[in-house]
């Protein structure tokens, strides 16, 4: 198979952004593994959605079986790479390692892991061997974290597997939509192409999987369905939501996954006349876009509608945003969006009572940058193509929770479109889960 | 305060911390330096015929975050010319009158014993300290630890010096021989009045695997060195302990070496038996500016235990070193977890089921996983509490040890990460006091299944 590279146009502004935790040198990884307890029934293991053994891994690295290390850890999650950067270790495995209960640092397993994988990979790409080809095949949409992992560990079991990508670049989120400073784009292709090597993988970019095919590019689901032996559907997540006020159409309102989309992919992106932005929301996506902004030399207020300890963002992503000089407003809601001449020049916010805005107390917060980040709508158009595959309440693909089938008997899903958006590492845990199934549906194993 | 200072065979030093021939005993100005730290005593780097030493000549073991657990060498004696030393000495000694300097020597023929015991002695030296223990290098050419390992050849020697000397002649021994008390003998029979133990191990301190090539590594060959450092202490505090509870040695005075880093160490070895202490690798890892600790730490701790002088402390420690013999057959401990204390991480867990009896569990199994985990005693009561570690994370599980089952072996409470967790605790065992050599006497040494037992029934068949 022809081994296809990405490549990143030069000049993105993540390029500027640095790494809030750089790779260890050799000295400081065999320090800190060194101070890893190997603790037996270690709750580190329990806390990570895919159950990597990290005090064996931790302990291989502190006696220089580097490579042993990251076989460890990539046998249990194939995306061991960016999970390392991506995940929030702080509330995962270092949150649950004994030294934080007994009030001391807790390992840094996160920057562990990384030094393993970084450290492996490049060298040593053949960890695993893919069995001999079973001459099944096995279809998966869209390319991010949760199809990645199903496809790797599909393939190593010697199933062919086609990946269908809408967009030109492939990865999801992980290329996509990862903090910059956690995770770049080059190192989420890099990690991918790793991937892809690892079998009989294609990746077909520009693909749209859609109900009627009518355009080039198009690929009907019945098609898909008929010309593989099962379909793995990662679809992620949709467009930005939008709140719906007067003025929020138009240029200076930005959806907070395609601003960080903008800041991760657009060659000379710049944030031309911004010094102060607003951004609205209290999860974790807002929390990146703004510590982002902030980064970039941005004014940021992070507005959220009600307290800060109701907050679904993690504490320590917000300390971390706020040492870098982003503001939380708590309990305020936009009502609407001034603008002059067009431009955006401010925002009329609200307090709210409980959530919903009070008549009566609007203010004007001056602001030339207003960024959206109150949650994404669910790619259903996709899923309802297949039939049998059926959408809960909130819009999430309905799979069976220990083998993350659907209503259709060919048809598995996992990732953000099921779980509503989650961590990468909750994407592999779920492929894995998918993948098992599908390993018995295809050989019966 | 405490007096620091000591008698040694006669010889005052205003403490008994003093640094072992070596590197730090190079020169003249690393001794007064030492000497304005604080040291109480400096053995001179060995004096003998010249030698060319190798490079490299150190290589060093490190066990997890710790450098230099221990150190080997490969260097010999002084390679410095021995006039340069000597006018050194004497220039050390005028200026340092009341610090103990002790000349280190290592020659071959009577003759050089003779001359170059003149010659230390002219320097002022209060103490003379044959090297008898070097086990690399200088025991090839029948010197060293060649001496040290042949108690015929160390007596002679030895009694040629004492002969010679006009001050106290100390015999440096080797560990590396079979029984420390056939030197240690030999030394008494020679009439010298002082002892100081243990010279290094020999030992090769590892391999390069890229190279294969043993360490330290000297062009593309290596040799077996002297091994010294924290690593050693037991060896010394053992040898050094056969030495100080045997009737005649016991009578001289005993200079320890070995592994002393810190006050703890230095006191352990002086309620073993020792006079002074020499330290060398933890002044090669840190430096001389470790002796002010040294110093305050054994000065509190002798205040503490209301001891007014080192000598109240020496040889403390010796009466309760037995022969295994000897020991309480009777005697019973268990271990006990502090559930505040335990984090959960389980590491007595899986050293006690991996690693010792089996007895300790963990909480909320049934008796049917406890099998399948590998235990074969199941306690008869299982603790019904909380399955949460307060001090450890919201979850985390805390062992339980099984009395019944326990052997009191220790291993637990020696990987337990947490001070204090797990202690052992003293359990009425209900039996008198009966040792093994008892059991002999008594003729109850007979243990039902044992090989007697086998060969009696052979025999009635």
């Amino acid at each position: 198979m022809e081994q296809k590279r990405w490549e990143l146009p030069p000049g993105r502004a993540e390029e500027g952004f640095e790494d809030k935790k750089p790779l260890f040198t050799l000295a400081e990884a065999v320090a800190e593994s060194n101070r890893c307890l190997y603790c037996a029934d270690a709750p580190c293991i329990k806390a990570c959605p895919t159950a990597i053994n990290i005090p064996e891994f931790i302990r291989k690295i502190g006696t220089g079986n580097v490579k042993g290390a990251a076989r460890t850890i990539l046998s249990a999650n194939i995306l061991g790479q960016s999970c390392a950067q991506a995940c929030p270790v702080e509330v995962l495995c270092a949150g649950s390692c004994v030294y934080t209960g007994w009030g001391r640092e807790p390992i840094a397993i996160g920057r562990l892991q990384r030094y393993a994988v970084e450290n492996t990979l490049p060298k040593s790409p053949n960890l695993f061997q893919a069995r001999p080809p079973t001459g099944k095949r096995v279809a998966l949409v869209g390319s991010g974290p949760a199809s990645i992992a199903a496809a790797g560990l599909l393939a190593l079991e010697g199933h062919t597997c086609i990946i269908y990508e809408r967009k030109q670049i492939p990865g999801g989120l992980n290329t996509l939509g990862i903090a910059p400073y956690k995770l770049k784009g080059p190192q989420a292709l890099k990690e991918l192409e790793w991937v892809l090597s690892l079998g009989r993988i294609e990746l077909r970019t520009g693909v749209e999987v859609v109900e009627h095919a009518t355009a080039p590019g198009q690929l009907a689901a019945s098609e898909l369905l008929s010309t593989h032996d099962a379909v793995f559907l990662g679809l992620g997540l949709g467009a930005d939501s939008r709140l719906g006020v007067p003025g929020e159409e138009g240029p200076g309102v930005e959806g907070a996954t395609h601003l960080i989309e903008r800041l991760k992919v657009e060659p000379g992106f710049k944030l031309e006349g911004v010094k102060h932005a607003l951004v609205v929301g209290g999860g974790n996506t807002a929390l990146d876009i703004a510590h982002e902004l902030a980064l970039l030399g941005v004014q940021v207020s992070m507005v959220y509608r009600r307290s800060e300890k109701e907050m679904g963002g993690y504490v320590h992503e917000l300390d971390a945003a706020r040492l870098d000089g982003v503001r939380l407003v708590e309990s305020r809601q936009p009502v609407e969006v001034v603008r002059k001449d067009g431009k955006v020049v401010a925002v009329k916010l609200a307090a709210t009572r409980e959530g919903k805005p009070v008549p009566g107390t609007e203010e004007l917060v001056p602001t030339e940058l207003v960024v959206m980040a109150i949650g994404q709508e669910r790619a259903t158009q996709v899923a309802k193509a297949f039939p049998g595959v059926e959408l809960d309440s909130r819009g999430r693909v309905k799979v069976a929770a220990a083998t993350h089938r659907t209503g259709h008997p060919k048809v598995w899903s996992g990732g953000d479109c099921v779980n509503g958006g989650k961590e990468v590492v909750n994407a592999v845990a779920e492929a894995k889960l998918a993948v098992a199934d599908i390993q018995r549906h295809l050989v019966g194993e | 305060m405490a007096d620091l200072s000591i008698d040694f065979c006669g010889v005052r030093s205003p403490n008994p911390f003093w640094l072992a021939s070596a590197p730090p005993t190079n020169t003249g100005d690393q001794v007064m330096r030492a000497f304005d730290a604080g040291w109480g005593g400096a053995v001179w780097k060995t004096l003998g015929n010249p030698i060319v030493n190798v490079t490299s000549r150190f290589g060093g073991i490190d066990y997890g975050n710790t450098r230099l657990m221990g150190l080997n060498n490969i260097e010999l004696i002084t390679d410095r010319p021995l006039e340069v030393n000597l006018r050194e000495m004497r220039e050390v000694k005028r200026r340092y009158p009341k610090h103990t300097l002790i000349a280190s020597l290592m020659v071959e023929t009577k003759e050089e014993w003779r001359e170059i015991i003149r010659k230390a002695e002219d320097t002022g030296a209060d103490l003379l300290e044959l090297n008898f223990g070097c086990p690399h290098g200088m025991c090839e050419r029948g010197m060293g630890s060649a001496v040290g390992a042949e108690p015929k050849v160390l007596e002679e020697i030895a009694r040629w010096a004492v002969e010679f000397a006009t001050v106290p002649v100390i015999v440096k021994l080797t560990p590396n021989v079979g029984d420390i008390l056939e030197p240690g003998e030999a030394a008494v029979r020679a009439g010298v009045p002082a002892l100081s133990l243990i010279n290094t191990i020999k030992s090769i301190m590892g391999v390069d695997l890229d190279r294969m090539v043993p360490l330290p590594q000297v062009g593309n060959a290596s040799t077996n060195g002297g091994y010294c450092g924290p690593a050693v202490k037991p060896i010394a505090l053992h040898l050094m302990g056969q030495l100080t509870r045997h009737p005649q040695v016991r009578k001289l005075a005993i200079s320890g070496i070995g592994g002393i880093s810190n006050w703890r160490d230095a006191a352990e070895f002086i309620a073993l038996g020792a006079t002074s202490v020499q330290v060398c690798t933890a002044v090669m890892h840190h430096g001389y500016r470790i002796v002010e600790d040294m110093m305050e730490g054994l000065s509190d701790f002798l205040d503490e235990k209301g001891m007014k002088s080192v000598s109240e402390l020496r040889g403390r420690a010796v009466p309760a070193y037995r022969e295994w013999g000897e020991l309480d057959l009777s005697y019973k401990l268990v271990a006990k977890i502090d559930e505040d204390k335990c984090i959960g991480c389980q590491l007595c867990y899986v050293a006690c089921m991996d690693g010792s009896h089996q007895c300790i569990h963990i909480p909320g199994r049934t008796e049917e996983e406890s099998r399948r985990a590998g235990h074969t005693h199941i306690p008869k009561e299982l603790p019904n509490r909380v399955v949460t570690a307060k001090a450890g994370t919201p979850g985390a599980r805390v062992p339980f040890v099984d009395n019944d089952e326990c052997v009191g072996c220790n291993l637990c409470q020696l990987v337990c990460p947490v001070p204090d967790c797990i202690s052992m605790v003293e359990l009425p065992s209900g039996k008198p006091s009966e040792t093994w050599n008892d059991r002999v006497a008594k003729g109850t040494d007979f243990v039902p299944g044992g090989l007697d037992a086998t060969l009696a029934a052979r025999k009635a068949r």
